[in-house]
């Protein structure tokens, strides 16, 4: 099982995470749990009446917009990478916080690579699956590699143009 | 021209020592080549058929006397003496070593340069026009909308893992000098009648295997919402386009599949949720253009006396006048090319003591300004009439006075089988054979305006489709094949080159060349280019010449 490691309020530390991964073709565990999509769809409201923290696994292709009415019930929503090249959870993640306003945790998942990292960080991701074994305080290195940015995004860091304002 | 500060250099300072982490790393066997190849990837450092190559970004083909300096140095001290100009406007160093990599990366940074984006599948250097600034045609500045766009797609945290890498070019005047309508994303600045700034937005135009001259998806777009526009074009295509096959996945093809309505309607849609919050606030707009407004020209006659007399007495200096000085702006200077097409030479390729000698020029005569065009040749772009004599007279002794600018001997070829590890076939050789078969520049006068350009593989490095005459290398069979097209252009009537007739081997191609021009010569009526009696004739005459020993 993949370490995860949790960014709050600046730092990565290594978490236990509370939540299953439950596949399509596996029988549903008990306790705070991640499904797919159509999973959710089938069976969200039952785990939610029972209680549990649900969280929803989106695959590359699948758009952030399609959670837009259920977010607020949903704690983790996480991305897969199915290569790390695969460039589409970028897009979600920052739809999910900028535009949809999605306060639970954005997980990324698969393909999961310490040399990604700052880009991660920047478009809204606030858990990390690392595929390399990366370790909290690696993670945490190659996170805040840069001490300047250049756009706007949504971690909320000042671009350089409004640094230069200050 | 535009002025690292602070913080742009600290992006440098902290890229470079991320870099050479990452190189200890791969050194100490700590990375395998295929771990490391995405990073090495990141920063321009490609593995060829004999060496690494680092490629070295210019951003908008822009460089100081300093920074050219730098370079000439880096070739000397790490390369071979020499680099290679390339149509992205960027430097390559072809016979790099890996271990030394991190070091050249610091003596960049320290004149403000890097290799950032320069490979990889995101948003490479923006091509612009190099005359920008010093040509009367443009409306305005399109070096400042260069500027932003590079802070903008520098490590940008959404856009640096796209389908396929991403190309931008922006031009301001109605004679095209960046091939715009042939980029992933062509910008067209334009005056509207009540003066407003705006841009003609030009989406999924490319070359390679499908080439296409792009359509226009939006006819005006303020210039100040620009970057919103952008983020919304950038955000279809990531997350549409297609990653399944390569030779598919650039935005071109998402264009054509959608159609460019359906596109446009989709950017549109997106646009309108982003708002005006994504766009560079007017006061970052106007500190960038600001630092492009402060050309310290003087005010002088429009006639240089020198400069008439030089031409009257000197016919080679009057050749070069016709050929590779360009007017400007200001009254009293003159835009000097100059030239890396020296018959026989490698096209684009500069020795450390030329690129010195174009450095030393700047920083005498020039305003301390040198640009790169898109078709590897390097530009002074602000000399003083007065001083042109002098500075043709230091170019010739350098070798880079060759007055072809336009010609058919200024030919675009990529470094092909000789360096390259995906060619079929020799690029380099054979501009060479071109080139000296019209080694007459009377006749190459004669002839005028002829592009030619020349990629040894498919995926059209020197821009074969779009050249009046193009010439792509295929393999046959383990032999060197060329296919020839006829009639493209990438200049403001854009348009993709036709096929001519079955490939020719190596050494039919410069004289099939010979006799394309026999038959435009022929042909030709009233000061017609090629490219317009190619389009008025069509290609039987020229095919019937051609392959007539064949039959």
């Amino acid at each position: 099982m993949p370490t995860l490691i949790e960014l709050k309020d600046g730092v990565c530390r290594g978490a236990e995470d509370a939540f299953t991964h439950v596949a399509d073709d596996q029988d549903m565990a008990t306790g705070d749990v991640i499904v797919s999509l159509a999973r959710f769809q089938s069976e969200g409201d039952g785990l939610l009446s029972e209680g549990r923290r649900v969280g929803v696994r989106l695959k590359a292709e699948e758009e952030a917009e399609v959670l837009a009415y259920d977010l607020p019930r949903l704690a983790v929503v996480a991305l897969d990478f199915p290569k790390y090249r695969d460039g589409r959870a970028y897009t979600n993640a920052r739809l999910l916080r900028e535009r949809f306003k999605f306060a639970g945790q954005v997980r990324a998942v698969g393909d999961v690579l310490r040399e990604q990292a700052g880009f991660m960080v920047r478009v809204g991701f606030d858990a990390f699956e690392p595929a390399d074994d990366a370790s909290a305080n690696e993670w945490q290195a190659a996170a805040r590699r840069y001490r300047h940015v250049y756009q706007r995004s949504a971690d909320g860091r000042a671009p350089a143009f409004a640094e230069r304002e200050a | 021209m535009y002025q690292y500060d602070t913080i742009d250099k600290a992006m440098l300072a902290d890229r470079s020592s991320e870099f050479r982490g990452q190189v200890a790393r791969r050194l100490a066997g700590e990375l395998t080549e295929d771990q490391f190849k995405p990073l090495r990837l990141m920063n321009g450092l490609y593995l060829q058929l004999h060496a690494y190559m680092l490629r070295v970004a210019i951003p908008y083909g822009s460089l100081n006397p300093a920074q050219l300096r730098k370079l000439a140095w880096i070739g000397r001290t790490y390369d071979k003496g020499y680099g290679h100009f390339t149509t992205r406007t960027n430097l390559q160093f072809h016979w790099i070593k890996l271990a030394d990599t991190p070091d050249i990366l610091d003596h960049l940074a320290s004149v403000d340069m890097h290799a950032i984006q320069t490979s990889g599948n995101c948003i490479r250097n923006t091509t612009t026009d190099p005359y920008a600034g010093a040509t009367a045609e443009e409306v305005d500045d399109p070096r400042v909308w260069a500027e932003a766009i590079r802070q903008w797609s520098t490590f940008h945290p959404e856009f640096s893992f796209l389908p396929r890498k991403f190309k931008i070019a922006i031009t301001a005047a109605p004679k095209d000098r960046t091939a715009a309508r042939v980029h992933d994303i062509g910008l067209v600045l334009k005056r509207a009648r009540d003066g407003a700034l705006g841009f003609e937005v030009i989406v999924g135009g490319g070359m390679g295997r499908t080439p296409y001259v792009g359509p226009t998806i939006r006819e005006f777009l303020p210039v100040n919402r620009l970057l919103s526009y952008l983020e919304a074009i950038l955000r279809v295509y990531n997350r549409h386009g297609r990653r399944d096959n390569i030779y598919k996945a650039r935005i071109k093809i998402l264009v054509a599949a959608l159609g460019k309505d359906e596109f446009a309607r989709q950017v549109e849609a997106e646009w309108a949720k982003i708002g005006e919050g994504a766009d560079l606030p007017d006061t970052e707009l106007a500190r960038i253009r600001g630092a492009f407004a402060a050309t310290a020209f003087e005010v002088l006659p429009a006639q240089s006396e020198a400069f008439e007399a030089a031409k009257a007495s000197t016919p080679a200096f009057a050749r070069f006048v016709r050929n590779n000085v360009k007017p400007h702006k200001k009254s009293g200077y003159g835009i000097v090319e100059v030239s890396l097409k020296g018959i026989g030479d490698t096209p684009g390729d500069a020795t450390s003591e030329q690129m010195e000698t174009v450095a030393d020029l700047a920083e005498q005569y020039g305003l301390g300004d040198i640009r790169v065009t898109h078709e590897q040749n390097l530009v002074l772009p602000h000399v003083k009439l007065d001083d042109i004599p002098t500075v043709w007279a230091a170019l010739r002794d350098a070798g880079i006075a060759t007055p072809n600018i336009n010609l058919v001997s200024d030919i675009i070829a990529c470094p092909g089988l000789d360096y390259c590890a995906l060619a079929n076939a020799r690029a380099i050789p054979i501009a060479q054979h071109i080139a000296e078969k019209f080694r007459d520049q009377d006749r190459a006068e004669k002839i005028g305006e002829l592009k030619i350009k020349i990629s040894g593989c498919i995926n059209a490095c020197g821009h074969h489709h779009v050249g009046h005459i193009g010439i792509l290398g295929v393999d046959k069979k383990g032999e060197e094949f060329y296919q020839l097209t006829l009639g493209g252009s990438g200049a403001e009537d854009a348009s993709v080159g036709s096929m001519l007739g079955p490939a020719l081997p190596y050494e039919k191609v410069a004289d099939a060349v010979d006799t394309l021009v026999d038959v435009y010569l022929r042909e030709r009526q009233d000061g017609e280019r090629f490219l317009d009696t190619f389009r008025r004739t069509g290609v039987t005459p020229f095919k019937e010449a051609v392959y007539a020993d064949a039959h």
